[in-house]
């Protein structure tokens, strides 16, 4: 079966995800789907799996306009997708997971369906007890439950959102020939999310390249069987330079006079469930802005909410001037004038259901008991001065999401001494963004160091004294931001530490 | 969310008493009783006359205290369903001052001090166990709150049936309190603690002040309301959980307390009666209305407390005064929640931001409202 998009649009607001997107795919093919963070690879798929309705577009399946509503209805119409945390319920067996989401009769017939499920398994070279509890198995053999699952309900099209993120290489070769054979010999159209530029070179017979919701341009991929390494790296070279595009407007490079260290990273180790990150050592210094470079879940997260206390240390030590706050709670952090701002600000950072000056009160009261109109008075003083568009009294909400960032900068202390920001102008507008900046750079006057994470590189060239690439939890130092160009740091993000 | 015109204020209001009244009528009538009657003697029986009054007040004040302690846990986010085993706890902290401690009559307002603030600590401890499973354990606090009720119930049991079993008693309840360790009525015609009443209405008083004009309460709030995000904003958010159970706590104590060193006279392993739930669905009807709970717990009580006239009067069991009670329960959360509904429908093209929760996708940042 052949799949034809057309002309999907997709806003959120005012964030075009998906712009005008068309798309063929034909059956028995490989495709992988790449873009930076916030291209739309996301958004399509959901469209395309049916989490998510497009604003306006059509989906064409052999020629014949379909319309669903649902992952279940896609998966009716041939079309799976594999999330990146596989959903599949955790108080089940191998067994129970593959039955469940099947029609037929109220009482599934378990013999013949554990026979066809290890029939699966064998031919895909997979390895899955059928007796296992969900619970037990490794990430991999989740995305192997998921894919004879999906197979066995007879999806045509198979998408799969960075399926190789927490798995090892040879659980990589495996599932690549399972990918191959359901593609190449059972004629499925496979789709492949992926961020890691080899895997899509080595897998992908085609990719479609997506930048700021808008299809950019497509490749063929060389035969991975065939291919040179300096076939690889030429590729390479040209993905790059479509997913990131060639030009690249530098802002003036505010200097400032760095101080003495502030914060020191000694050994720093931490885990999560797919990443491990060992070895850190940095020195952060007084003035200075490290960006934080990388592909969603590399390991910046992790190591942002480490280094102040949200996530936990393995070993090693953090180090405030004298102080040792390895292993405290983030709240004497915070007192230390270490303060983070999470990616989320409805999430983490902001409580939806507090006025304004109730959160001001939250941060800034100190006594056993408040004093409303003073707090009020201060509100407004911090309204006026952060061109907030709100009232003190409306409730967070209620405010739109530039000036809930706007809202979240008035919360900040005057004096910082380290900013840990995920993101700090992630879906503002440019203006906004700029506004943003302006008030971190004069905090920056005063002494205080930020780190920040960011999926725009000219964002990250722009501000940043240094840069940390992080890939697969691996973080590659750029000491001298000036001397980097664009394309370097692209292939840094894709994880090319060596050459 | 736009304004309902004041017609539907009343008429959603008026709705579900209607209804409850409805079907508690043809209940009544069911029985083959009249439902007139029925309400008439639930009437005498709670304002026949000054005692009849007190022993309205005598359900009031457990219950009124249990309800300004389960605002503080609502506020923090808390389902504090351990209230039960916390009143129990408090009540029975109370009996051993009231049965251990002796002193001479002179002393007795030292000796019902002690006992208080012994009963303050029972339901305190309780409260405590709840909230530290909750904080460091991970134990959500419905399922760690229903295990302790019934460990305290059983330990109630196992009391009045070994240690405390009275001498020629039966095992339903301890051998009576000396009349110093009692706390005394107001007069004969008037039986009805002074000082419980006097510390339920501070309890109502300065409990929402708390609650509302400290960075306490606003604490409990942002906690109750977010926990991440308070987090961030520098809360202490396990000191907070716990803080709020321990507030909680104490008050359900001094509720059990009353209920044994005034109510009873003696330990008993029913010493709540039920209260402690009672009191839950009371804050759940006020939801954000504090000023209302004294009004609810005070209808409640005199339904309660009137009741108990149905079996002299009609042979009715007082428990008929309860069904009432859990139907209007009932049926003010149905109505509120066809309320919700209606209003949501009638104020969707307003503001769409408010109808749909914040859309997260990783290609497209966040909503941004238009």
């Amino acid at each position: 079966m052949n799949i034809t998009l057309k002309n999907i649009h997709k806003s959120f607001g005012r964030v075009h995800a998906n712009n005008n997107i068309n798309v063929t795919l034909t059956e028995g093919q490989i495709v992988g789907v790449l873009g930076e963070n916030g291209a739309g690879k996301s958004t399509l798929m959901k469209i395309l799996s049916g989490f998510q309705p497009a604003d306006s577009g059509e989906i064409w399946i052999d020629d014949q306009f379909v319309s669903y509503d649902g992952p279940e209805a896609a998966i009716g119409r041939g079309i799976g997708m594999l999330q990146q945390d596989p959903l599949d319920v955790g108080a089940f067996t191998v067994l129970e997971n593959f039955v469940y989401g099947r029609s037929g009769g109220i009482l599934p017939r378990w013999s013949q369906a554990e026979q066809e499920l290890n029939r699966y398994v064998r031919d895909f070279g997979f390895e899955l007890d059928p007796t296992l509890w969900i619970e037990q198995l490794s990430i991999a053999q989740r995305q192997q439950l998921e894919i004879v699952r999906l197979f066995a309900l007879g999806v045509k099209v198979l998408i799969l959102d960075e399926p190789t993120t927490g798995i090892s290489a040879d659980q990589k070769a495996i599932l690549f020939d399972a990918l191959r054979r359901l593609a190449h010999d059972d004629k499925l159209i496979v789709l492949l999310v992926s961020h890691k530029l080899e895997d899509v070179i080595d897998l992908c017979d085609s990719v479609i390249v997506l930048r700021a919701g808008e299809r950019v341009g497509d490749m063929m991929m060389p035969d991975s069987a065939t291919i040179t390494p300096e076939q690889i790296s030429a590729t390479k070279t040209h993905l790059v330079e479509l997913m990131f595009g060639q030009e690249m407007a530098l802002h003036e490079r505010s200097l400032a006079t760095l101080g003495e260290t502030v914060m020191s990273l000694d050994d720093l180790h931490m885990r999560s469930k797919r990443l491990d990150i060992s070895g850190v050592r940095l020195s952060i210094r007084a003035g200075e802005i490290i960006g934080l470079a990388g592909l969603d879940g590399s390991g910046q997260e992790l190591f942002m909410r480490a280094a102040c206390g949200l996530a936990p240390v393995h070993s090693g030590h953090i180090r405030l001037g004298e102080r040792d706050l390895t292993g405290k709670p983030y709240r004497h952090f915070m007192q230390t004038g270490v303060i983070f701002g999470a990616a989320g600000r409805l999430e983490e950072g902001l409580i939806a259901g507090l006025t304004l000056t109730e959160h001001l009160a939250l941060v800034e009261s100190t006594a056993g008991a408040i004093h409303w109109p003073r707090m009020v008075d201060e509100t407004n003083a911090r309204i006026a001065h952060y061109n907030v568009r709100g009232q003190a009294n409306s409730r967070i909400e209620q405010l739109s999401g530039g000036n809930q960032q706007r809202m979240l900068m008035a919360l900040l202390p005057e004096n910082p001494r380290v900013l840990i920001l995920e993101q700090p102008t992630r879906g503002l507008d440019v203006d906004s963004s700029r506004w943003i900046w302006q008030q971190l750079l004069e905090r920056r006057q005063r002494g205080a160091a930020i780190l920040f994470s960011s999926p725009e590189l000219d964002e990250l060239v722009a501000y940043s004294d240094r840069i940390l690439v992080f890939y697969a939890g691996r973080i590659y130092e750029i000491p001298d931001v000036a001397g980097i160009t664009i394309d370097r740091l692209g292939h840094l993000i894709g994880g090319e530490f060596n050459g | 969310m736009c304004k309902q015109s004041p017609i539907w204020q009343i008429v959603f209001g008026v709705l579900p008493v209607f209804l409850a009244v409805l079907i508690a009528a043809m209940l009544v009538i069911a029985v083959d009783r009249d439902p007139v009657e029925v309400v008439t003697n639930i009437w005498e029986g709670a304002f026949r006359n000054t005692k009849s009054f007190a022993g309205v007040l005598n359900f009031w004040i457990p219950l009124t205290l249990v309800c300004v302690g389960l605002t503080v846990t609502f506020r923090s986010g808390l389902w504090n369903i351990g209230i039960e085993g916390q009143i129990l706890i408090g009540a029975m902290f109370a009996s051993w001052g009231a049965l251990y401690i002796q002193l001479p009559e002179a002393l007795a307002p030292l000796q019902i001090a002690i006992e208080i603030a012994l009963g303050i600590l029972g339901g305190m401890l309780w409260a405590g166990i709840a909230g530290a499973l909750k904080v460091w354990l991970g134990v959500h606090e419905i399922f760690g709150g229903m295990a302790l009720n019934s460990i305290a119930s059983v330990w109630g049991i196992y009391l009045i049936s070994g240690p405390w079993y009275p001498e020629g008693g039966s095992a339903q309840q301890s051998a009576p309190f000396s009349k110093v360790a009692l706390l005394p009525g107001i007069s004969d015609d008037w039986p009805v603690s002074l000082l419980a009443l006097v510390l339920t209405v501070m309890a109502l008083i300065i409990v929402p002040l708390i609650l509302n004009r400290t960075r306490w309460g606003l604490q409990l709030k942002a906690t109750g309301k977010n926990q991440r995000s308070a987090l961030l904003l520098g809360v202490p958010i396990n000191t907070v959980a716990m803080s709020s159970f321990l507030v909680c706590g104490g008050l359900a104590g001094i509720a059990g307390a009353y209920r044994t060193l005034f109510t009873y006279g003696s330990f008993r392993p029913l010493a709540s009666g039920g209260i402690g739930f009672l009191g839950l669905l009371v804050v759940l009807l006020a939801s954000t209305r504090t000023l209302w709970i004294p009004v609810i717990t005070f209808l409640f009580a005199a339904i309660l407390s009137g009741s108990t006239r149905l079996r002299v009067a009609m042979q009715l069991d007082a428990s008929l005064a309860q069904v009432l009670q859990s139907t209007l329960v009932l049926l003010f959360l149905l109505v509120g929640g066809l309320r919700q509904r209606f209003e949501a429908r009638s104020a969707t093209p307003v503001e769409p931001e408010a109808a749909q929760p914040p859309v997260q996708t990783r290609a497209g940042g966040e909503v941004i409202a238009p």
